[in-house]
């Protein structure tokens, strides 16, 4: 595919990014960027251990640095009442530590000085005696007897137990397994990894001492969430409080949560009266910033013996690490792992999740997941793969005949999902017309006949995954963080010349939303997307909402914006009709005015009408002038995209190295707003695919030292890593939203991992490999070979 | 210490730590934030400025270092007002998205053509190999870099 040529001016289609005017020129302004008359700057100190109990701290010696303004240790918040924040998930985490550091990685004490290198060097000065306790770092260990307990901060917690939880119909399940002719399980894992955005995170904080007005410019996903916990956390009056998340450099869940860092630059400009600033560096981010997955699955799938599909059933082991934080809608705490049916019609399914506190950090569904979708999706799509070699069928012909027909749609899942479209058959056959996928099939075949004929030439393999995703959280009924209800307003306003300005809760973090939402309101309004400003990332400047992540901005921000460009346009037509002396049911919206039936010479453009709005014009009995509108969204149920990915490998069975030869993507996300945008997003996650099928892990060692804490050890795909994307598209528009869009953002991060992994397992069918947890490693896959598959979230030996 | 840095054409003399990194000095002596720091360890490359005309990573290298010698950041990129054509072609092509890794990833795609007018698909990946993207897959990244070496800059026209 190439970019499309396509730029229109108004409405729908490739137009270039509003943005990308002040990023090509270095003009952007990320947090770090932010500088502020007398600023100063914070650095904090974290713990070497992974458990162990805080005997004392000293913290003179970096007091009486000449540079240091102020030292701050988990003492001091506790006399403020500040030790403990509350997660997003109802647990506690500490700010700074006060009894004991629970994960490498910890806070520990925070040090205020007047520039950055000041503040580093007062770390070194600071004396922490700790007492080393044992650590838990196995999390098949957590619950055993004689597991040291991590939280004994909480009077309730007797051990590492955090919850059970399950969906589904256990017993219709069992019985469709206990009458199955065939039944494969497996043990599959999804190691803890992390979305690494290229900036870390970090905050400006100002506190006004006059009037009382904080000012925090700091890396969210969720500006006006944030808002809101520091008024309830803090005490601090809410109108009081502006945050402002200006551009962000990259976000994949990692920023929707309230780290310990910002609360910290916040109290730093309390007591030093002066701007704070802190941004942390690469190995803090990693070492305590949100992770994702950490998932031991057992997966067992219950079929017929000619290949359809009858039952699902998981038990899931959650690594939670050190504090119960992840972020997802209050009624679920596995997050929407339950989708885990995945694109299948089958009768019965079950899944139950505990969830343990581990020694590692804290987080838990970061890393462009949709609430654990990832998760769901890897497992399903392993599991038809297990069945397929189980029945030896062609994998791809397997999901055919067990994929949701159309006629099925809207589909309640027999976990309670309603599905609300989706041409699921359409799309897979596109992805295999475009990968050839007999031809592979036939190259694959000749490769092991030349092998078996002793030539050297490497081990073929072809992966297939068919994902259904579930974004745009959410209905507020269902839908809830921390009692915040998931609906996202949105406020437009048409200027007498004719240009638009539009606010919107949500925030970009790359995704293009002053370009895209542009686009929507342009599209409702015939306006050029020039001409219309998008405000964003500005609680004083937007509306309330719950930010971007899940996918979420176009399901409900960008159906906000069609419904208040809709009010706008409704609004324009009174003014229409007045100007035009006719009734408004007299007019019709035609080629982007409103126009007398009939007569196209009577029109009047939005431009013409918002003029007339802010005029003198005479208008009907209690029609206000001005031409502007307000609307909250609650969407009436998630949007459903879904996508067929087909992923062609090379395996070098004497070093295990994989090679990625292409990667077919078919994605199908409803209405394309801006498809240069959608193809973007796509590219991306299917790098997010490779890094997380192949090269990411956090590994532990039997200390609890985190072993990925750079990107020396922290293996992101570079350019060489990745194939040219093969992508294409079909187009089922969703049903409820105002335009038929739905989100893309995670659907290939989503999707991909799966793809490649069975491709892997694909080219070592011929060494009797089932399964090999990822990532798989040239040490992966060569030990997989010899028959002794490595735990690779474990680095202990 | 006392360094005189030309950067982006202009000469900047300043008093320094002599551990002060270079890309520090960029952005916080000189106030150049265009240039962006990610990740401590040379892995990440959006710290890429040019160091008498070659790429390097100012997060591994001192602004002591740099005295007496002449740096090209992004915003140096610009010429009279004008767009370098890999920046337009960043924009034509969709080549970046939060736009934290392009400052960097730009700075070695201008080094790339300079040397190499007409480079293929796997000369611009070896080429910003050193370098990483979490938004863009890369792929539209390497058709920016190609849009530049097929719309290079008109020639000036001397009289």
């Amino acid at each position: 595919m190439t970019v499309t040529e396509e730029r229109p001016t108004v409405g729908f289609g490739s137009t270039l990014r509003k943005e990308d005017v002040r990023f090509v020129r270095g003009k952007g302004t990320y947090v770090d960027d932010v500088n502020l008359p007398g600023m100063l700057h914070g650095a904090m100190l974290r713990s070497p251990f992974a458990h162990a109990r805080i005997v004392s701290i000293d913290t003179s010696a970096a007091e009486a640095h000449p540079g240091v303004k102020a030292v701050i240790t988990g003492e001091t918040l506790a006399g403020l009442n500040l030790a403990w924040m509350p997660t997003l998930s109802y647990d506690t985490q500490a700010v700074l530590a006060t009894d004991k550091v629970r994960f490498q990685g910890q806070e520990v004490a925070f040090v205020i000085a007047e520039d950055h290198y000041s503040a580093r060097d007062a770390l070194e000065l600071i004396e922490v005696e700790y007492e080393e306790l044992p650590v838990v770092v196995d999390a098949k260990k957590a619950l055993d007897a004689d597991a040291p307990v991590i939280r004994d901060d909480k009077e309730e917690q007797s051990n590492n137990h955090i919850y059970d939880w399950e969906a589904g119909d256990k017993a219709a399940t069992d019985e469709v397994f206990s009458s199955a002719d065939v039944v494969v399980a497996e043990d599959i894992l999804y190691p803890r990894t992390h979305p690494a955005p290229l900036e870390t995170c970090g905050a400006v904080a100002d506190m006004d001492k006059v009037t009382g007005k904080l000012t925090v410019w700091t890396t969210t996903q969720a500006p006006h969430a944030h808002r809101t916990v520091y008024a309830l956390v803090a005490g601090l009056p809410e109108h009081k409080i502006r945050i402002i998340s200006p551009d962000i450099g990259g976000g994949f869940g990692g920023k929707v949560g309230i780290y310990p860092g910002y609360v910290l630059a916040i109290v730093g400009s309390i007591v030093a009266g002066k701007p704070v600033k802190w941004v942390e560096d690469r190995s803090e981010h990693l070492m305590s910033t949100a992770f994702a997955r950490d998932y031991h699955m057992r997966g067992e799938i219950a079929a017929t013996r000619d290949g359809k599909i009858l039952g699902l059933r998981v038990n899931t082991l959650a690594d939670h690490g050190a504090f119960h934080s992840t972020a997802q809608p209050t009624k679920f705490p596995a997050g929407f792992f339950h989708v885990f049916t995945g694109s299948y019609d089958l009768q019965a399914a079950h899944c139950k999740v505990t969830a343990v506190y581990t020694n590692k950090a804290p987080g838990g569904v970061a890393y462009a997941c949709s609430f654990r979708i990832t998760e769901a999706v890897y497992l399903v799509e392993r599991m038809v793969e297990l069945l397929a070699r189980e029945l030896d069928m062609d994998p791809a012909e397997l999901r055919m005949k067990n994929l949701l027909r159309p006629e099925q749609f809207p589909y309640t899942t027999p976990t309670g999902w309603e599905y609300d479209s989706g041409d699921y058959q359409k799309t897979l056959t596109k992805a295999m017309e475009m990968a050839g996928y007999q031809q592979l099939r036939a190259e694959q075949a000749d490769r092991l006949r030349r092998r078996e004929q002793g030539e050297n030439v490497p081990l073929m393999g072809i992966g297939v995954s068919f994902f259904t995703e579930a974004v745009g959280a959410g209905p507020r009924k269902h839908m809830d963080i921390l009692g915040l209800g998931m609906a996202d307003g949105a406020e437009l306003r048409v200027h007498p010349t004719g240009k638009a300005v539009l606010r919107i809760s949500v925030q970009t973090q790359g995704q293009g939303h002053e370009t895209t939402f542009a686009q929507i309101v342009g599209n409702e309004l015939g306006l050029p997307t020039e001409d219309i400003e998008v405000v964003h990332g500005d609680t004083d400047q937007t509306p309330f909402g719950l930010g971007t992540y899940g996918s979420r901005s176009t399901p409900v921000s960008g159906a906000a914006t069609a419904v208040v460009a809709r009010k706008v346009r409704e609004r324009a037509r009174i003014v229409a009709a007045a100007m035009l002396e006719v009734s408004t049911d007299d007019l019709e919206w035609q080629e982007n005015r409103w126009q007398v039936r009939g007569d196209p010479e009577k029109a009047k453009t939005i431009q013409e009408i918002a003029l007339a709005a802010h005029s003198s014009l005479e208008l009907p009995e209690g029609i206000e002038g001005h031409l502007d509108a307000t609307t909250v969204y609650n969407p009436p149920n998630l949007t459903y995209p879904f996508g067929a990915y087909i992923c062609v490998v090379d395996v070098d069975p004497d070093t295990g190295q994989v090679h990625l030869r292409r990667f077919i993507a078919v994605d199908d996300c409803g209405v394309r707003i801006n498809p240069m945008i959608v193809e973007g997003q796509i590219h991306g996650g299917l790098a997010d695919g490779v890094g997380m099928a192949l090269m990411q892990v956090m590994a532990f060692d039997a200390d609890g030292n985190h072993m990925g804490a750079n990107f020396m050890d922290y293996l992101l795909p570079t350019a060489k890593e990745c194939p040219s994307w093969e992508l294409g598209e079909t187009v089922t528009p969703s049903p409820h939203h105002p335009i038929g869009a739905k989100g893309v953002g995670e659907s290939a991060t989503v999707g991909s991992p799966a793809a490649i992994v069975n491709a892997v397992m694909d080219a070592l069918k011929p060494y009797g490999v089932r399964h090999a947890d990822m990532p798989l490693s040239p040490a992966a896959v060569w030990s997989a070979i010899q028959g002794r598959p490595l735990r690779t979230d474990l680095a202990i030996t | 210490m006392q360094i005189t840095v030309t950067v982006n054409g202009t000469a900047y003399t300043e008093e320094v730590e002599p551990r002060l990194l270079l890309v520090h000095f960029l952005r916080q002596t000189l106030g150049l934030t265009g240039t962006h720091w990610g990740c401590d360890t040379s892995n990440c490359g959006t710290c890429v400025v040019w160091f008498d005309g070659k790429p390097v990573k100012s997060c591994t290298m001192l602004a002591a270092m740099a005295d007496g010698h002449e740096i090209r950041t992004v915003e140096g990129l610009e010429r009279d007002g004008a767009l370098d054509p890999v920046q337009q072609g960043f924009m034509e092509c969709h080549g970046l998205q939060c736009g934290f890794c392009t400052p960097g990833m730009m700075m070695t795609a201008r080094s790339l053509l300079d040397t190499n007018p007409d480079p293929s698909d796997d000369e611009i990946r070896e080429a910003i190999s050193g370098q990483l993207c979490r938004c863009t897959g890369y792929e539209n990244i390497v058709r920016a870099v190609r849009w530049a070496a097929e719309h290079p800059a008109q020639e000036e026209v001397t009289t």
